[in-house]
């Protein structure tokens, strides 16, 4: 058994040994890791979150149990001190002395701190580890003012430390004239230095700090400009210095600007002694990012294990690593790829700048005009993912540039790659290397969800921001499969909503046992049975309580009332438009007070009384018919309301009578089924008093006619209605609402509002409107005329359920005492009117 | 399985209503003085049941106005209540959406169109093999 010592436990060394465990044959190696924190290695990168609470359990990587379970002995608290490379011993802090076959070097590195005088004094900190930040956060109480010095990655990660820590002023020095000089062109600089002043930030660059003010403690800092800031705490966070002072005592050759001076296999120039992570220095360069290093891991823990096989299996090298980061600064997206200076002799240039909102995008393209060649995006950086894999892969650009600049809409495919468009090499996780390739395989393999990919093949495990792709190359992959993702409705049907559709049309079946009996199994349940009453309901629009289906209807359509907390129901009479003659009201007052409910306006222009007991309702809606009033079908998954404004014919703005065509759409639509409930409004004019844009079809009048706007839905998730068609007369505007209607019926699945149904579309409202308003499938006609022949069936439930005997029955609480009220409702008093007793 | 263990045949029976009373495929509840029980007629089967009307979830008296169905493998009969949709098992009497309710469930007889409930509910302690409790239909 070879003994390896593995020097230092950070994020590197940690992902060392788990590598080794991973791809060693279990009890070949013994390792034994020096550790010179206390604690287990940690999450760097998400070391800001300590301060908001984030544990530093949570942040560990693994337990010490983890070491234990695997063989590996774990020393922390106990630095090495010396290595003594030709008896191969390592002898530590406290005294121990370990000979060694392989020895690791992930010392990482240490907080740079500039040759500023005064930096010993009291209240002067580094940013770099769990013990610094407990320190800062300590000496924080009273602390009023603060300053960073560093504008680079490290120096606002601790910035925004210190905001969230809640000291009042923050500033950050820099000595270079941007923020992120590294990283950012001027511009990018400039449009980051605004938004983080806007956020309460103070940046001054072009700053360079001379001493440190204050007897013991520090009450300021003097520039060499003999200007001064007065402050009572400074965090240094200016770089980095690798960590190479063990390996340099032992003789091993070390890099200009430092760094154990490693080759592509991570060995140093002694064979027995590899180095990793940000100790090493690799062609000249130490790379201060967890993602090289995480590769430099992989690639000597291959070098290790083949070095002692046989093998002639290809090496996996280091060769360099791409230091493209995206990042979230105190809230701005900021990410930078590529090499984002290229000038103009070198590059074309896309750039978007919006001063308003602070978005900055600067992409650098080949002259030719075929290739990205890097990129800096300031204040939004959605596209980042997207334009990494043309970077990276070297990719063809798509003609429209303008695509790669501007976040997709929502339910647009992205006008440029799809992730279909990859390579299979394509390093879609870079903080754990893995490619398309990987994900795919591992989809393919059975691990079709991202919670399982990322166990099986950990992409999505480092920074997270590959998740999204990780969801959509599974979607990709199982349609690639054959496979759909929402297949069967339930354990009853092996079909989907829209088989199931076609099936009851073909076949006229009308009632759910029918259904069940030719193509289903069991005995159904609460899902199937909703879903294929809603496809008989949307087909026939036969009274749902009819043909022996009552029973197979949701809850609340059986009863044809919502039920309410406590057990009774709601009563709602459809009042289309809004509009509602005083008659009206009075009756529905007067109904309201002899059946002791209580009533409320609704959000959707009509009156609700609450409080019926099941007995009553068809008493209830007696005296409503008789009146005039229709059922409201707010206990459906159907047409609810159609909002109005006023319109032209009182308001000084209407262009056309929104009431009267509101009343025209709703009394139109009133009845259809559809699969989830369906909203809609009119505004007769731009100022859109009826909030048409928030529904699911909504009408905006125009000087030349109407707007219609559709797949709007306001709800936990709200979406804006997208525009469909334009300046349409009513006839034309009814005529698409009937199809885009016919389309969604038939082509949704079960419970999905239309805002979801599009967002799931492929091409989005463009292929929508080509259905529709182009008619490219050339079904408008026969769409038209379904529904004519579905809106010709209606009839008002609940006259139908009163006037027959055998539902009407169905309306009492006791089958064996109907006249009875549920005893256990409770009701009490509130603001002159009651409500329902609480849940118990 | 024992049937007899689980429904003594001393059960004293009560009359709930006529088969025709209840819809297909669906329950009704039925009142036994200030107790409220939900029973339910599987057509496909020609199977009944009857629990107690309580859904224990928010204490509400709805089940008998809950959907039926079946569940898993064996077909298992069940209710969703209507207010949050939780199902119980007929058999068992058990909460199958993975909460640990449990209803009472009661014997059901039918004689010449009359549909009776035991008086006592079944009782509800599993066997070693975890088997459910067969009603009597």
């Amino acid at each position: 058994m070879k003994k390896i010592i593995v020097i230092g436990n950070g994020m590197v060394g940690y992902k060392f040994c788990e590598k080794l465990v991973a791809k060693a044959v279990k009890g070949s190696y013994h390792m034994t890791v020096f550790g010179e924190e206390s604690r287990p290695a940690y999450d760097r990168v998400h070391l800001t979150s300590y301060i908001n609470g984030t544990s530093a359990a949570e942040l560990t990587l693994a337990s010490e149990a983890w070491y234990e379970s695997h063989g590996i002995d774990l020393h922390l608290g106990d630095p090495a001190r010396k290595i003594d490379r030709t008896a191969k011993t390592v002898v530590t802090e406290k005294g121990l002395e370990l000979t060694y076959d392989i020895l690791v070097m992930a010392t990482g590195s240490a907080a740079m701190v500039p040759p500023i005088h005064g930096v010993e004094k009291t209240g002067v900190f580094v940013y770099r580890t769990i013990d610094d930040l407990d320190k800062i956060v300590g000496y924080a109480a009273g602390v009023k003012k603060a300053a960073v010095l560093g504008g680079g990655l490290l120096g606002l990660e601790a910035a925004k430390a210190m905001v969230d820590i809640g000291i009042e002023k923050t500033y950050v020095i820099e000595f270079a004239p941007k923020l992120m000089p590294r990283q950012l062109d001027d511009t990018g600089g400039a449009v980051l230095r605004s938004k983080l002043s806007a956020l309460g930030l103070r940046v001054h660059t072009r700053k360079h700090t001379y001493q440190v003010l204050g007897k013991d403690r520090i009450t300021g800092i003097q520039f060499v400009d003999e200007s001064e800031l007065s402050v009572d705490m400074l965090v240094i966070s200016t770089g980095i210095n690798a960590r190479d002072e063990l390996a340099r005592d032992a003789g091993l050759p070390t890099g200009t600007r430092g760094g154990i001076v490693v080759d592509d296999t991570m060995r140093t120039e002694d064979p027995a002694i590899y180095a990793i992570g940000e100790c090493a220095a690799h062609g000249g360069m130490i790379y201060g990012l967890v993602a090289p290093g995480y590769d430099m891991a992989e690639v000597a823990v291959t070098h290790i294990i083949m070095h002692h096989l046989d093998g002639e299996k290809k090496q996996r090298l280091f060769t360099g690593f791409d230091m493209s980061t995206k990042l979230k600064l105190i809230g701005v997206d900021v990410a930078s790829f590529g090499d984002p200076f290229l000038t103009a002799d070198k590059a074309q240039h896309v750039i978007y700048e919006d001063k308003v909102n602070g978005i900055y995008k600067r992409l650098n393209i080949s002259l030719d005009g075929k290739y990205l060649l890097g990129g800096v995006m300031v204040g939004e950086a959605s596209q980042y993912n997207n334009l990494l894999q043309y970077y990276k892969n070297n990719m063809l650009l798509p003609n429209a540039l303008e695509s790669l600049v501007f976040s997709e809409q929502k339910g647009d495919k992205p006008a440029g790659m799809g992730l279909e468009g990859l390579p299979d090499g394509a390093l879609i996780c870079s903080c754990e290397g893995v490619t398309k390739a990987d994900i795919c395989q591992a989809v393919n393999d059975g691990h079709e969800s991202v919670d399982e990919i990322k166990k099986c093949t950990k992409a999505g495990t480092g920074c997270g921001g590959c998740v999204p792709m990780l969801k959509d190359l599974a979607a990709i992959t199982l349609k690639a499969q054959g496979k759909a993702i929402h297949m069967e409705i339930c354990e009853h049907f092996t079909y989907t909503r829209q088989q199931l559709y076609d099936l009851i049309k073909l076949e006229h079946l009308r009632a759910y046992d029918e259904v069940l009996e030719k193509h289903g199994k069991g005995d159904g349940c609460e899902v199937c049975k909703p879903v294929v009453s809603s496809l008989i309901a949307s087909i026939s629009n036969e009274m749902i309580l009819r043909q022996n289906n009552d029973t197979a209807q949701d809850s609340n359509d059986r009863f044809l009332a919502n039920i309410q907390k406590g057990g009774s129901y709601s009563v709602v009479p459809r009042i289309p438009g809004g509009e509602i003659t005083p008659d009206k009201l009075l009756t529905i007052g007067t109904v309201a007070k002899k059946y002791n409910l209580y009533t409320k306006i609704t959000g959707g222009q009509r009156i609700d009384m609450f409080g019926a007991h099941l007995s009553d309702l068809p008493l209830i809606w007696k005296e409503l018919i008789d009146a005039g009033f229709e059922s409201g079908h707010a206990y459906g998954k159907s047409l609810r309301t159609v909002k109005s404004c006023v319109g032209s014919t009182w308001c000084r703005f209407g262009l056309h009578d929104s009431v009267s065509f509101a009343i025209k759409i709703e009394n139109r639509y009133k009845g259809l089924r559809t699969p989830h409930k369906i909203k809609s409004a009119v505004s007769g004019c731009i100022r859109e008093c009826a909030e048409a844009q928030s529904k699911d079809f909504g009408i905006i009048a125009t000087e030349k006619g109407w707007n219609l706007y559709v797949c709007g839905n306001g709800g936990s998730k709200p979406q804006h209605a997208l525009l469909l068609a334009q300046d349409l007369d009513s006839d034309t505007c009814i005529r698409y609402i009937d199809r885009f209607l016919m389309y969604y019926i038939k082509t949704a699945d079960p419970l999905t509002r239309t805002a979801t149904w599009l967002n799931k579309l492929e091409g989005g409202i463009d292929y929508l409107r080509k259905v529709v308003v182009e008619d490219c499938l050339g079904k408008g006609l026969e769409w038209e005329a379904e529904m004519q022949a579905i809106l010709e069936h209606y009839e008002c439930e609940w006259k139908a359920a009163i006037e027959d005997p055998v539902i009407r029955k169905r309306f009492s609480h006791f089958v064996n005492a109907p006249e009875e009220r549920d005893p256990t409702i409770e009701f009490v008093a509130m603001r002159d009117q009651k409500r329902v007793a609480e849940w118990q | 399985m024992n049937n007899t263990e689980m429904t003594p045949s001393s059960t004293p029976w009560f009359f709930a209503c006529q088969v025709g009373d209840v819809p297909r495929n669906g329950g009704v509840c039925v009142k036994r003085g200030t107790e409220q029980i939900a029973l339910f007629h599987f057509a496909r089967t020609d199977s009944w049941y009857a629990t107690e009307n309580l859904c224990p979830h928010r204490r509400q008296m709805a089940l008998s106005r809950g959907m039926t169905g079946s569940a898993g493998e064996m077909q298992e009969p069940k209710v969703a209540c209507p207010f949050h949709k939780k199902s119980f098992s007929l058999l068992s009497g058990k909460c199958l959406s993975g909460e640990h309710y449990q209803i009472k469930v009661y014997p059901v007889k039918v004689e010449a169109g009359n549909v009776y409930i035991g008086k006592d509910p079944i009782r509800q302690d599993i066997d070693a093999s975890g088997e459910y409790l067969e009603c009597a239909s």
